[in-house]
């Protein structure tokens, strides 16, 4: 199994969601009526670690959410093994609201697609928008783009990009591989 | 993102699958709970879904709760049931099923008073088959609902005690359950008159107790069974009164224990019989709780089944 090279260090994964922070800040002042929704599960990690950097270090408050679109996948019956469902965490509708939507990698495109599906049961969002750790550019299957990105990264089609977490799995980091590993 | 898939490709019964697919439909049910408890209660998962819910024999909750869970994962239904169709003209089963297939069904929910006929179709046709009481042998969602009542209720069902009381011998939901609890790792034991309990029960792994109030005493969780006069050929009870006096359940009689105890039914309930309408109606009662759970766990044994099925492998 291949080990995996860090493209983003412990030391710059920190930096950059501060960064992705103010950049939120910049847009969305003390987010009155705006909300951030992260995608379950990696997505939502993410989302966590965001809202915390904006109560802990920016002293700005934010309703979060965060939804679980295993039911809204389009490619439900196109694979193996349907996806086991995590929990929708949305104490709140969306009418009428700013959303930042908040997923890890931004590939395909086809998971964004399905969270706006599953964003519209909550509600009709006055737009949303979308904030992503990993851009990678190439391999889009829709016309999908991240308004706020904290990398981007340029690989083929094999290869696999993997937002890592110190809590679960040891260490802050963003590593590549070269070919799709189970992990 | 984890996936999984249940080990078979139709629910016959509890006894054909394992506790790591119990376990699987119990997490995918948690999905569905918050789904249908949404103002808008629907996924779009099944949209390129046909389903046919062949009903050879009346039901009004079951009936109601997979067309209910059906259509919120957004597949297309078509309904049958036996008092209106062929089968009174004298087509047999695999026809009256093969023709419903023709016209391009993937999956079939079925209830027949056959025991085993669901097993019999699952082997001559493609489309899963889902049994939703067959006789007095298997009704596995009910069973699936009821654990995981247990389990939404207690907080697990491992180590629970259980007793399941009333007409055993019967019940389909009474053998579903044994099968499903037991694999969950809770004690059973069956109480009813001695006549409505199979002999040899033992076997699967549960103890019988004639006695009522000592299996209350000693359960956290009462399940009690529907009294089913229209399977009994023979008088299996003197009468409905005596029942209701030796194993009917009254706040009486709950009020004598030292503890508070669980009380499920998977209807329909038959007041005044089985269960007096102070217990029904009160607070130690899970029943509609049950009803809404049934609905999430059909979403979640749909979703799974139909999920086997590769929509390039069709």
């Amino acid at each position: 199994m291949s080990k995996g090279k860090t493209i983003l260090t412990q030391d710059q994964f920190q930096l950059t969601i501060e960064r992705l922070c103010y950049e939120l800040i910049e847009n969305y002042d003390d987010f009155d009526n705006a909300c951030i929704v992260g995608i379950q599960h990696r997505g939502a990690l993410l989302a966590d670690r965001i809202v915390h950097t904006l109560e802990s270090n920016m002293n700005v408050a934010v309703e979060y959410g965060k939804i679980d679109i295993s039911f809204y996948r389009d490619d439900y019956r196109r694979r193996e093994e349907p996806i086991s469902p995590s929990e929708t965490v949305m104490d709140f509708i969306i009418e009428d609201k700013k959303v930042i939507l908040v997923d890890d990698v931004l590939y395909t495109g086809r998971t964004i697609h399905a969270a706006m599906s599953a964003l519209q049961h909550f509600g009709r969002a006055k737009e949303i928008e979308l904030l992503t750790f990993v851009d990678r550019r190439f391999n889009r299957h829709l016309p999908i783009r991240a308004d706020y990105k904290g990398i981007t990264v340029d690989a083929i089609d094999e290869a696999y990009v993997k937002v890592e977490w110190e809590h679960l799995d040891g260490k802050d980091q963003i590593k590549f591989f070269s070919k799709k590993v189970n992990t | 993102m984890s996936s999984g898939s249940l080990s078979t490709n139709h629910l016959l019964g509890i006894k054909y699958i394992s506790r790591s697919d119990i376990e699987l439909i119990f997490k995918t049910a948690d999905g569905f709970k918050d789904v249908i408890n949404r103002p808008i209660k629907k996924v779009p998962s099944l949209r390129d879904v046909t389903i046919a819910n062949l009903f050879f024999e009346n039901s009004t909750r079951t009936k109601i709760s997979f067309e209910l869970a059906e259509k919120r994962l957004s597949a297309d239904v078509v309904n049958f049931s036996a008092s209106s169709s062929s089968v009174k003209k004298g087509e047999t089963l695999l026809d009256t099923v093969n023709n419903v297939l023709a016209m391009k069904v993937d999956m079939v929910v079925m209830r027949h008073p056959v025991p085993g006929a669901p097993m019999f179709l699952s082997k001559k046709i493609d489309a899963s088959v889902i049994n939703a009481g067959d006789g007095t042998h298997e009704h596995p969602t009910q069973a699936l609902l009821d654990a995981y009542s247990i389990r939404r209720h207690l907080g697990s069902v491992e180590g629970k005690k259980i007793v399941i009381i009333g007409d055993i011998k019967h019940s389909r939901v009474a053998l579903s359950n044994i099968f499903c609890l037991t694999k969950m790792g809770a004690h059973i034991k069956l109480c009813g008159p001695p006549t409505l309990i199979p002999k040899h029960i033992e076997s699967l792994g549960v103890e019988v107790e004639y006695d009522l109030d000592k299996a209350l005493e000693w359960c956290d969780v009462a399940n009690v069974l529907r009294i089913q006069l229209e399977r009994q050929d023979i008088k299996y009870i003197p009468s409905l009164r005596e029942y209701n006096l030796y194993y009917g359940i009254d706040k009486e009689r709950l009020n004598r224990l030292d503890k508070e105890i669980t009380i499920m039914h998977p209807g329909p309930i038959n007041r005044g019989v089985e269960l007096n309408s102070d217990v029904a109606d009160s607070d130690h009662s899970i029943i509609l709780q049950q009803v809404e759970n049934g609905v999430a766990i059909r979403m979640a044994v749909l979703y799974l089944l139909a999920g086997r099925k590769p929509i390039s492998k069709i």
